[in-house]
């Protein structure tokens, strides 16, 4: 009896075709929004652990105490890489540098860069995806890789070709490799050299260190290890993924995207609410007859109300899969974008899933009442 | 007596507002009988009819229905006694519109839980003998009036209810589809162990009732026994 219900349900619903689109509409909207915003807020987020994301093979990020998220960086004395070697558990450590520098090209414009250090001896954090050259050419003078997206926004349109000159802090910086890397918060091209090169780049400061690079000995325990080194030399050690956790936290408190990104999901939910709300209202209202008939012919309440709810499933379920499913494709058109952070994952489809459960029941409910409350009588009233 | 009403009531609104839309009715219906309810617009019989199909509570009275009392049935009950005991037939069709005319007919016994197939099996073999066979898929709106009563008189039917309760069944068709509805209602729907009960203006169509029941403020005012002759007024 109930899938024969539901069957009436359905065509009532779909017979009706500018209302079932008119609600459809409603909730495609809404999906389309938060799940699109949502995931542009997902790759902004992304964006901001990119880095460290980037940096594989340590597991411990070691830094100032007062450093609060991957960019902020509060340089350290050197001395420090010593003082964590020593901690018990660490097998071994080196120096990391991050810094923004400036680097003069040979058409005399300015571009801000990233500058990335390697340990001169290990290369540990070396970029994964080369494109063109090798990372052991990181060991020649004035040695540089450049990420890809940097390399398009310096010379645009022009094929990748290694040799290229520029100076950084008056030295000269020679092109030997390009890499692909996570696109950034900051979005400045980044370049890969060695820590020594690195500071040589960097402006002149007392202190230069950025990080200390860690791991813990084979079976020792990563958070362990991070206890101890905070505990013996009073800096801030965290495994990479609290690391990562730690910036994203700080982006979500300190920054003003969630609660930008929030209104436009809010307003999604609501404008979608409000359309799918009306529209299933009015098309409630036009079949109160025919409600009223199923009724005095024996339909209960009961059934009346899992029909309304069915027809409310069935909206929500079709504009949840046409307003994720345009959100991809646009998310799949603007993968190879550089500008437009765009990251969808599972958390963000269970998001709109959710904000458009509401919505159905929301639009449901303003529906189920007119009907439950209606006599079957009326359908004896002209 | 397939319905017995004794002292109904009936009262809507309250205070200064209030309007006794029946005033201690009595009224049988005897089995294999079709009665119509006659009266000018207020009286009452669009009430009374509600009450004897189980769709609306009366305020006072008792109401015995095809053997039961529907003043001490509960509102489910009521559903299921009206799912499988009630047929109608109503002034406005209420078709689904959105549901081809053979899909209408079967709603009841898509209510009562049959299968869809076969559901729609019986219904064509109701729709058949009404000249409908050729229009089993078209939508309401692809139907006349007279076409679409039709469909409503199967979907009363397709159920074999033991009461049918039809409300201005032909007061929105022509004499010619108004006469054929008629027909019909007579042919399929008074049988032994049935009872009809029709609520009408229409005076043409009174030869085909077995009683005429005349209703005035809120009461039945006389009831009178057939044959009626065309033109009869009561």
């Amino acid at each position: 009896m109930l899938a024969t219900m539901m069957w009436i349900a359905w065509k009532m619903l779909v017979g009706n075709q500018v209302k079932y689109l008119g609600i459809v509409f409603g909730v495609v909207f809404a999906a389309v929004l938060i799940a699109q915003q949502a995931s542009i807020f997902c790759g902004l987020m992304a964006r901001t652990v990119s880095q460290i994301r980037d940096v594989e093979g340590p597991g411990i990020w070691v830094m100032d105490p007062n450093v609060q998220y991957v960019d902020d960086i509060k340089p350290m004395s050197d001395t420090e890489l010593f003082r964590v070697k020593g901690v018990p558990g660490v097998a071994w450590a080196v120096p990391f540098y991050k810094g923004l520098g400036r680097a003069r090209l040979p058409e005399g414009s300015y571009e801000q860069m990233i500058i990335l250090g390697l340990d001169d001896a290990t290369f540990v954090g070396a970029p994964g995806g080369i494109v063109l050259g090798s990372v052991a050419d990181l060991r020649k003078p004035d040695a540089v890789i450049m990420d890809d997206a940097g390399y398009e926004r310096i010379w645009p349109g022009e094929p990748f070709r290694l040799g290229r000159t520029f100076e950084m802090n008056d030295r000269r910086a020679v092109l030997v490799g390009i890499t692909k890397a996570r696109r950034t918060f900051q979005s400045f091209p980044i370049i890969y050299t060695r820590y020594s090169q690195a500071v040589a780049f960097a402006p002149r400061e007392r202190k230069v260190m950025s990080f200390v690079l860690a791991d813990a000995e084979p079976g020792a325990s990563t958070d362990e290890v991070c206890r101890r080194i905070r505990e013996r030399t009073g800096l801030q050690a965290y495994s990479r993924q609290a690391f990562i956790e730690k910036t994203i936290v700080y982006y979500l408190e300190k920054s003003g995207i969630p609660i930008n990104f929030g209104i436009t999901v809010l307003l999604g939910f609501f404008v979608g609410t409000a359309i799918a709300g009306q529209t299933f209202y009015l098309f409630t209202v036009e079949n109160i007859r025919q409600y009223g008939a199923l009724k005095a012919m024996g339909t209960s309440n009961w059934m009346i109300l899992v029909m309304v709810l069915g027809q409310g499933l069935h909206v929500g379920i079709v504009g949840y899969g046409i307003g994720v499913g345009l959100a991809a494709v646009f998310g799949w058109f603007v993968k190879d974008a550089t500008r437009l952070a765009f990251f969808m994952p599972w958390q963000v489809l269970a998001v709109t899933a959710a904000a458009v459960l509401v919505i159905v029941l929301v639009a449901s409910l303003l529906s189920i009442r007119k009907v439950l409350v209606v006599e079957p009588a009326i359908v004896f009233r002209g | 007596m397939a319905v017995r009403l004794r002292g109904v009531t009936k009262d809507f609104g309250s205070g200064t507002a209030l309007t006794r839309a029946l005033r201690g009715v009595d009224f049988e219906v005897p089995y294999g009988e079709l009665v119509m309810l006659v009266g000018p617009s207020g009286c009452g019989k669009t009430t009374l009819v509600s009450i004897v199909a189980g769709t609306l509570e009366p305020g006072a009275g008792e109401v015995q229905v095809l053997g039961h009392d529907l003043v001490r049935m509960s509102a489910c009950q009521k559903v299921t006694f009206r799912r499988d005991n009630v047929g109608f037939v109503f002034q406005a069709f209420n078709l689904l519109p959105t549901l081809t005319a053979v899909e209408n007919a079967a709603v009841p016994l898509l209510i009562a839980g049959w299968s869809r197939r076969r559901a729609l099996e019986a219904a064509a073999d109701v729709l058949a003998p009404m000249s409908m066979g050729d229009r089993l898929t078209n939508l309401p709106s692809e139907l006349s009036g007279g076409e679409q009563q039709r469909v409503a008189i199967a979907r009363a039917l397709v159920h074999q209810p033991r009461l049918l309760v039809c409300d201005e069944p032909t007061s929105a068709l022509d004499a010619e589809n108004g006469r054929i509805t008629m027909e019909l209602i007579q042919q399929v729907a008074v049988h032994p162990d049935r009872a009809v009960v029709v609520v009408t203006h229409d005076a043409r169509v009174y030869p085909f009732a077995d009683r005429i029941a005349s209703m005035q403020d809120g009461h039945i005012d006389s009831v009178v026994s057939g044959p009626f002759p065309v033109g009869f007024n009561p």
